[in-house]
């Protein structure tokens, strides 16, 4: 194990509720709380990528945002190189905002369409106090070189680049006042298969030679086993299964982590691989199921009544490697 | 070989750019054949033309802005589509070819009861009463995989999640038994594991059906699982063009090579799968202004002087049957420059 000094993203039991809809045009009573995130923990080491992965719907932007403090967890907490960031008042956070940055998953809605390229980059150098007016300017066009972007883009509104581009500019800015961690949240999603290649080599690129660390919050599991370190796998607003990304790619241990990988199409005609095809959809995280919330749509053989009513605590089930199932050492 | 169900001959659909001051030539002599109860993989990214040629078949095109060019052809069963009067068409369309789209969310008519969305093809087509076409949506929910079809043929599709909306397209599209199915992108807005359960049913159905199914796709992976015969699209052209087994294992235009190359993959060795990926250079060009010359040839590591200057027809790669494996590029009369670069 990494020893605890070198963690430099702590989260413990983090919560996150969202009220429900009301009935009746906004003035009935409010329904039932959507559990959108429900006591997720985890760290990440220095320089390490955490791949968060799960369909929509299961939390893990909620995650990602919760961290921030872009939406405000319900209990919890959050380190970040030691620094409790959920007790700060609200200047401290802006102070702490600088070592920690976000990158969106859609490079059309996450840029301003009134600011140039410039104008979006310099605009968190003013607010931090970072630069002078003059060492602004070169520091963008560092910034640009840097993400592999022309310096004539500069004067760019975002309309004018394609989708990689826009995604190029969404990573300078995140690194404009030169964080330590950087929460991506499906940062390829949008991308042309060509095009997320370039990006992804760009974010490790990034990585090595800033020793950023990452959380990766992406569906895509062919994405996030070319990029993480450790991988974590949400369903319902919970982690079902966590282990280092060798591991868990070989020899998932939750039933729902095997299902998915399987669902996963490979680019091989000759691939005879077996396939889990999972029934039914992925309950509302407004009612999640009694018991294990995955239950209804398991196919594990042992599934019995206790996973009806008796919800699996995530516990380390092999060195390294956490696993929420009653029955996770049992052969799928 | 048996005779194709749909040809497409040299097919040119463009439209007039917003300005009105130039042409986008979306799809750009586009060829290729279906054959009955196959499925034919189309494959591209965004911008290749994959829609706008399966929008084609259908002369789903809006005009203006969009016009399929004169010598275009489009044949179903021996019939041209492009010359049909439209009652003619509209006996083809939604019944022997039917289409599935992207967005179950937008395609659903949201003011009517997916039993009577159903039904609408049933009545319009094949003349049945009302009370026999909603028998036939139960049916159609049914054979879908919908739970609960007595119920669910008068619910709205926003009751339904995407998954669910998703077979209620199927259903729609399949209440006529088509012989050709186009499913654009069917599974792109889906989760993984939704999306597993559309994929097993349409291969269930045409199995069932004997349909012939086009689907088109960015997907390579999907492809390869799906597809008997494969066709890649780059900037409205069709580039490369075999079985899938001989274009997984022998691609051979430079496109084709750089997208399975840049595909991060859940099968790749452990070693392997943390390095850098191969990327494509640069990224697709706009279709009102194709490069000259070979189209792909600014982001191709091999062009030379030819590549810029003359455009490649489609030349045959000379494995198996004349035009079993077609490749746009001309490596194929200079294999020796095919050499790795640093």
């Amino acid at each position: 194990m990494t020893p605890a000094a070198a963690l430099l993203v702590d989260v413990q039991g983090l919560v996150k509720h969202f009220p429900g809809p009301r009935a009746f045009l906004g003035l009935g009573r409010p329904q039932a709380v959507v559990r959108a995130v429900d006591g997720v923990s985890f760290a990440i080491a220095s320089g390490q990528t955490l791949g968060l992965v799960g369909e929509s719907g299961c939390g893990k932007s909620t995650v990602g945002r919760a961290i921030l403090r872009l939406i405000e967890p319900d209990a919890g907490r959050v380190t970040l190189d030691g620094q409790d960031v959920l007790a700060l008042g609200p200047r401290e956070l802006r102070a702490l905002r600088r070592r920690m940055q976000i990158v969106f998953q859609d490079p059309y809605g996450s840029l301003n369409p009134r600011m140039t390229v410039r104008q979006t980059l310099a605009e968190p150098l003013a607010i931090h106090r970072i630069a002078t007016r003059a060492q602004a300017e070169r520091r963008i066009l560092a910034l640009l070189e840097e993400v592999g972007l022309d310096p004539g883009f500069a004067h760019s509104y975002a309309h004018e680049l394609s989708g990689g581009q826009r995604q190029r500019v969404g990573i300078a800015r995140a690194l404009s006042v030169e964080p330590q961690f950087l929460v991506l949240d499906e940062p390829v999603s949008a991308l042309d298969v060509s095009v997320q290649a370039q990006v992804l080599n760009l974010l490790a690129d990034l990585q090595q030679r800033r020793r950023l660390t990452y959380l990766f919050i992406a569906h895509d599991l062919a994405v996030v086993k070319h990029v993480a370190d450790h991988v974590a796998v949400m369903y319902l607003g919970k982690i079902v299964e966590q282990a280092p990304a060798a591991t868990l790619y070989a020899a998932p241990r939750h039933p729902y982590t095997t299902s998915l990988l399987s669902a996963v199409p490979v680019p091989d005609p000759r691939a005879q691989r077996q396939r889990i095809v999972l029934a039914g959809d992925v309950p509302s995280p407004a009612h999640p199921p009694p018991g294990c919330p995955f239950h209804p749509r398991c196919p594990h053989p042992k599934k019995d009544a206790r996973c009806r009513s008796e919800p699996p605590a995530l516990r380390e089930v092999l060195p390294g490697q956490l696993a929420a199932c009653h029955f996770a050492l049992e052969p799928l | 070989m048996t005779e194709a169900l749909l040809r497409v001959r040299d097919l040119k659909t463009y439209f007039v750019t917003e300005h009105g001051s130039g042409t986008a030539r979306a799809v750009d002599g586009v060829s290729f054949d279906v054959y009955p109860g196959e499925t034919l993989g189309v494959v591209g990214e965004s911008g290749c033309g994959k829609t706008v040629t399966s929008l084609s078949v259908l002369r789903l095109i809006p005009e203006p802005p969009g016009h399929i060019r004169p010598g275009s052809l489009i044949e179903f069963e021996g019939r041209n589509l492009l010359t049909l009067e439209p009652r003619d068409l509209r006996a083809i369309r939604g019944n022997q070819i039917a289409m599935i789209f992207q967005e179950p969310m937008s395609s659903l008519n949201p003011v009517f009861t997916v039993g009577d969305q159903i039904a609408e093809a049933a009545i319009v087509h094949q003349r049945l009463s009302r009370r026999a076409a909603r028998a036939r949506a139960i049916e159609m929910l049914q054979l879908v995989g919908i739970p609960d079809p007595e119920q669910r043929v008068d619910h709205y599709p926003h009751q339904m999640s995407g998954g669910m909306r998703q077979r209620v397209m199927i259903a729609m599209a399949l209440v006529c038994h088509p012989k050709l199915l186009i499913a654009d992108e069917p599974t792109t807005a889906l989760d993984v594991t939704i999306q597993a359960q559309i994929l097993e049913l349409l291969a269930r159905l045409q199995a069932e059906l004997g349909m012939a199914v086009m689907l088109i796709t960015h997907d390579l992976g999907l492809v390869a699982g799906r597809a008997d015969r494969v066709v890649v699209m780059y900037a409205g052209q069709v580039v490369e063009q075999a079985t899938t087994t001989e274009l997984f294992a022998h691609p051979l235009h430079p496109y084709t090579e750089g997208l399975l190359a840049s595909v991060p993959r859940l099968d790749a060795p452990p070693a392997r799968s943390r390095g850098r990926l191969h990327s494509i250079p640069g990224q697709v060009p706009a279709a009102s202004a194709w490069p000259a010359g070979c189209r792909f040839h600014p982001r191709c590591a091999y062009a030379w002087d030819r590549c810029r200057e003359e455009e490649p027809p489609l030349l045959d790669a000379g494995a198996g049957d004349p035009g079993a494996h077609t490749v746009r590029c001309w490596l194929l009369t200079e294999p020796r420059r095919r050499t790795p670069r640093p």
